[in-house]
């Protein structure tokens, strides 16, 4: 009974030490990590217009968003507008993309150019998806594809594809990722989802 | 310093190497071994890991209820883990990107349960220390050569510095997780010929 006792009393406290230093810790650090996070979505932003910003430091991207970057309503969906230095008019306009893709949820942002069908750039900041297989929709060769598809056509959205790599290239379809074919239709269900919710939106303001 | 104490933080770097000789902790060895940035940065934070865990284990050594031993230990271990992932979030966020679920995953790397079971729980706190440091190192240089030679053949650069001539083709093979295995295995190879260790 007496061993029982000390059992249970050094099982507490060891609960109890542990969770006051994994709080406090939690506590102390959040600003930081909050503030990486922040930056690392106006990364991506940044990323998602097209931009090249493999040689820009974390300053410059800082300063490429607030020059260039501005964000508005698309009704109740947010939008961001790229507009070019000089320029009045925005010439690229992105929008949040996410959906599901084999693990995890997919987030991400993917622009268009000034015609409003054709796709600028896009890029990943959050996924759980497997490194090496899944994990690949964050590298270069698979972003970079996108550039120059179609997305609209006439102010529809297309069914836009993510296909068996090897499959001959159309202007609305890109290469899967081998051996992560769950994901890249993960990839493909959630670029149509949020195309069509922006179709209204980019329709009505073509004219202008 | 004594030469016991040498031999206790001397042995994991070559004859007693945890990945080379005991075989242990060959998960995040394949997984983190890409850029020897990330190899540096992981080796910090498990030998960071192991050397704390170590020490607090041992210092508890005697008053650890037999009947939760294990559960204490993995207490103490996964706290360690958690703030050594937090820190990386808030001042290495990128390369805790990279390391993603890896860092985590030190909990469940053998080296630092085997060596609080194997070392700590039999030894006072100063030999803990110098165990969990040779461990933590000794895995470490195991990690970063195999991340030289993968970054040196598959992206010809050496943290991030162009090395390689600008015609040299990157090797695709030495990036993917085969790659790694195969140099994992020619490492284990030559360590063993050179310790002249044999499986019994």
């Amino acid at each position: 009974m007496r061993e029982d006792t000390r059992t249970l009393v050094f099982a507490g406290v060891t609960c109890i030490v542990v969770s006051l230093l994994l709080s406090v810790t939690a506590s102390v650090l959040k600003p930081a990590q909050q503030a990486n996070e922040a930056f690392d979505v106006k990364r991506n932003i940044v990323k998602a217009f097209g931009i090249d910003i493999s040689s820009l430091d974390r300053p410059g991207i800082e300063a490429s968003f607030e020059k260039h970057v501005a964000k508005d309503k698309a009704g109740d969906l947010p939008i961001f507008t790229w507009t070019d230095e000089g320029a009045d008019k925005a010439s690229k306009y992105a929008f949040p993309i996410s959906g599901k893709g084999l693990w995890s949820m997919l987030y991400g942002y993917l622009s268009l150019e000034a015609d409003l069908e054709t796709i600028a750039g896009i890029s990943f900041y959050k996924h759980g998806e497997t490194p090496g297989l899944g994990a690949e929709i964050e590298k270069p060769w698979f972003l970079s594809q996108f550039t120059g598809k179609k997305l609209y056509n006439e102010g529809t959205a297309v069914d836009f594809l993510v296909v068996k790599p090897g499959t001959p290239p159309t202007e609305t379809s890109v290469d899967g990722i081998s051996g992560a074919t769950l994901t890249g239709k993960g990839v493909q269900a959630l670029i149509q989802k949020d195309a069509a919710a922006y179709a209204e939106y980019f329709k009505s303001i073509k004219g202008n | 310093m004594t030469s016991a104490a040498k031999k206790l933080l001397m042995d994991p770097f070559s004859d007693n190497n945890p990945v080379t000789i005991q075989v242990l902790g060959i998960c995040s060895a394949l997984a983190v071994t890409v850029k020897v940035d990330t190899a540096i940065v992981m080796t910090l934070a498990l030998t960071s890991v192991v050397t704390l865990s170590n020490v607090v284990i041992s210092l508890l050594r005697n008053v650890i209820p037999p009947g939760i031993r294990m559960i204490v230990e993995m207490a103490i271990i996964a706290s360690l883990v958690i703030i050594a992932d937090q820190l990386l979030r808030a001042f290495l966020f990128d390369i805790s990107k990279q390391l993603s679920v890896f860092v985590g995953l030190i909990i469940t790397n053998c080296i630092v349960m085997g060596r609080a079971e194997a070392f700590a729980l039999q030894n006072p706190p100063k030999d803990s220390l110098l165990d969990g440091l040779g461990n933590g190192l000794g895995y470490g240089i195991v990690l970063i050569t195999v991340a030289t030679i993968r970054e040196l053949l598959g992206f010809g650069t050496f943290l991030n510095f162009k090395i390689m001539p600008e015609s040299f083709v990157g090797n695709g093979l030495v990036l993917l997780a085969p790659g790694a295995f195969i140099i994992l295995g020619l490492l284990i190879w030559a360590q063993r010929t050179v310790s002249k260790y044999v499986e019994e």
